[in-house]
């Protein structure tokens, strides 16, 4: 065969007996690596808001998650820093020298911060929202109570605490474990709930992508089969879908990531107008103050990168599998 | 180049569209592929562009058994042939300068490389003005002369056109007939199916007749009805 150096030569003469050289040069720029998928569709762009939808839904539960597990961590970090010691009036036991002993040896333990004992007086005050004002405090077999602030370090050894108190038989120690548990339990629930209802939201995203895809590649069947026809291979063509449907799916996922940090920082703002009343504390004593952290942010763009690639391989699969086909 | 050797062609369970073709397609050669419609033109096109397999016998395209081919070695070898479809096949979201270079960006071309060469080639096929134009708002022989110039723009071994001149003025015919020559000259084998008799008598080159699907083959360099 002729080699392509002659050709371009033979092509250049032909250029030259028609006297019009040079106008390569002139010629206006028409638009390099135009998609050769057809850039819009109305499946293209239902595809989008559905992806746009289930990012911001997915972004909500990942923020959600994220206030749920702070607000548990603080929670449960305020719970595990403190112990009550609670002495029983008992009759023939004087409860003030009970009190006193259990404080000094509640003192003296090691890993303990600082112990407040209630009084008397501010046992009575404590109750008084219940019990109403004129109250004998004496008259009552009130427990007393000594609130015990615990170490940063957390070393506390508990046992060793409950074992030193049996010196006071009246003196029981709670070290809030049972709430502790809980609040962990609450907080390890909600995160694998929202995690599961992240990974719903991601497998319908990619269901999607595999009927919008199908779709996509029927309806542009001839473009499909102009590309086989100059020398296209399955996988050329996948890129193509691959590359239309990424921008697809970044431009949606983007969207409704955006939407739902919009949407996070609008609760915090109202949160915030209501944090004078009672319902506005309750919330925040729950919640926090619907200030994502680092974590929630890093969620949700992990969430926006993850619909796109999710969105991309499918594509791309779905594309593979339907060329096959249609072979 | 490409050989037939006893290929026939079926759709499904109907009855042989094409039986016992048995010829070639030489390097540097040109033929003419005529005859009535229904015949068989095009399937045989359809062969010879590996959209379609033979049924039986045995098609031999650039020394490989097109039977034993992958799709992408298919893919590998459509990149030797240019394709002129009759009704041109363009992408009618891609402008004439992005359809012309569509082969040249599949073999995976950085535009700088290629671009003025596809300029040259719409310049000279008489699409220079119209290079940012899309499809829809081309004339028929507009459209023609930028599925020619695709399937030139790679300078295919093998270039095979369908009516190639069907939507265009006498004068423009006689001009892309003159590109087919001049491409056969520098190495391509061509291969123009046509019903206008009138193209036959300009190019001195095999006629292959179809009829009822089987095959006439006249050479003038060879005797008056020779055979392969």
């Amino acid at each position: 065969m002729v080699t392509g150096t002659r050709r371009s030569a033979s092509l250049q003469h032909w250029v030259a007996a028609q006297g019009r050289d040079g106008a390569g040069e002139r010629a206006a720029r028409p638009g390099r690596g135009a998609s050769l998928v057809p850039p819009s569709s109305i499946a293209g762009r239902a595809l989008m808001v559905i992806i746009a939808i289930m990012t911001f839904l997915g972004s909500l539960t990942v923020g959600g998650v994220d206030l749920v597990r702070t607000a548990a961590a603080d929670w449960t970090s305020s719970i595990v820093r403190e112990a009550t010691i609670q002495v029983r009036p008992v009759a023939g036991r004087d409860v003030n020298a009970d009190v006193t002993r259990a404080t000094e040896i509640a003192v003296r333990f090691p890993g303990v911060a600082d112990v407040a004992p209630y009084t008397a007086e501010e046992t009575r005050r404590m109750l008084e929202p219940w019990l109403g004002t004129g109250l004998g405090a004496e008259d009552l077999p009130i427990p007393r109570l000594i609130v015990v602030k615990l170490a940063d370090d957390r070393r506390t050894n508990m046992e060793a605490f409950r074992r030193a108190l049996a010196e006071v038989p009246t003196a029981s120690l709670d070290d809030h474990r049972q709430w502790f548990d809980r609040l962990r339990a609450m907080a390890r629930a909600v995160i694998v709930v929202g995690l599961v209802i992240v990974a719903l939201m991601i497998a319908a995203t990619g269901l999607s992508v595999v009927f919008a895809t199908r779709a996509a590649v029927e309806t542009n069947r001839p473009v499909v089969e102009v590309l086989h026809f100059v020398g296209a291979r399955d996988a050329f063509i996948a890129g193509e879908f691959q590359r239309h449907f990424l921008w697809l799916a970044l431009k949606g996922s983007v969207a409704g990531g955006l939407a739902a940090l919009g949407a996070i920082m609008a609760s915090g703002l109202i949160a915030a107008r209501w944090r004078a009343t009672a319902g506005g504390d309750q919330i925040e004593a729950l919640f926090g103050s619907f200030a994502l952290g680092a974590t929630g942010y890093a969620g949700i763009a992990v969430l926006v990168v993850l619909v796109t690639a999710v969105a991309a391989v499918t594509c791309r699969f779905t594309v593979m599998r339907t060329l096959a086909a249609i072979d | 180049m490409v050989r037939f050797e006893n290929v026939g062609l079926r759709y499904g369970l109907g009855p042989e569209v094409l039986r016992d073709l048995t010829f070639g397609i030489e390097p540097h050669s040109f033929q003419f592929l005529t005859g009535p419609s229904g015949a068989g033109k095009t399937s045989l096109l359809k062969l010879l562009f590996l959209s379609l397999r033979p049924t039986r016998g045995t098609l031999t395209v650039f020394d490989h058994d097109t039977s034993h081919l992958t799709k992408d070695e298919l893919s590998v070898l459509r990149r030797r042939i240019g394709i002129v479809f009759q009704d041109f096949r363009l992408l009618d979201h891609l402008t004439t300068y992005e359809n012309v270079a569509l082969p040249l960006r599949v073999l995976g071309k950085e535009e700088a490389s290629y671009r003025s060469e596809v300029v040259d080639l719409l310049e000279w096929v008489g699409l220079g003005e119209r290079i940012d134009a899309y499809p829809p708002i081309l004339s028929g022989g507009e459209k023609q002369r930028a599925a020619i110039a695709r399937a030139v723009i790679v300078r295919p071994e093998m270039l095979l056109a369908d009516e190639p001149t069907g939507n265009v003025d006498p004068p423009l015919a006689k001009r892309l007939l003159r590109l087919f020559v001049e491409l056969n000259r520098t190495g391509t084998a061509v291969l123009i199916a046509t019903h206008d008799l009138s193209l036959l008598d300009q190019v001195e080159a095999r006629h292959i007749f179809i009829r009822d699907g089987g095959l006439t083959v006249t050479d003038p360099h060879v005797s008056e009805d020779g055979g392969w």
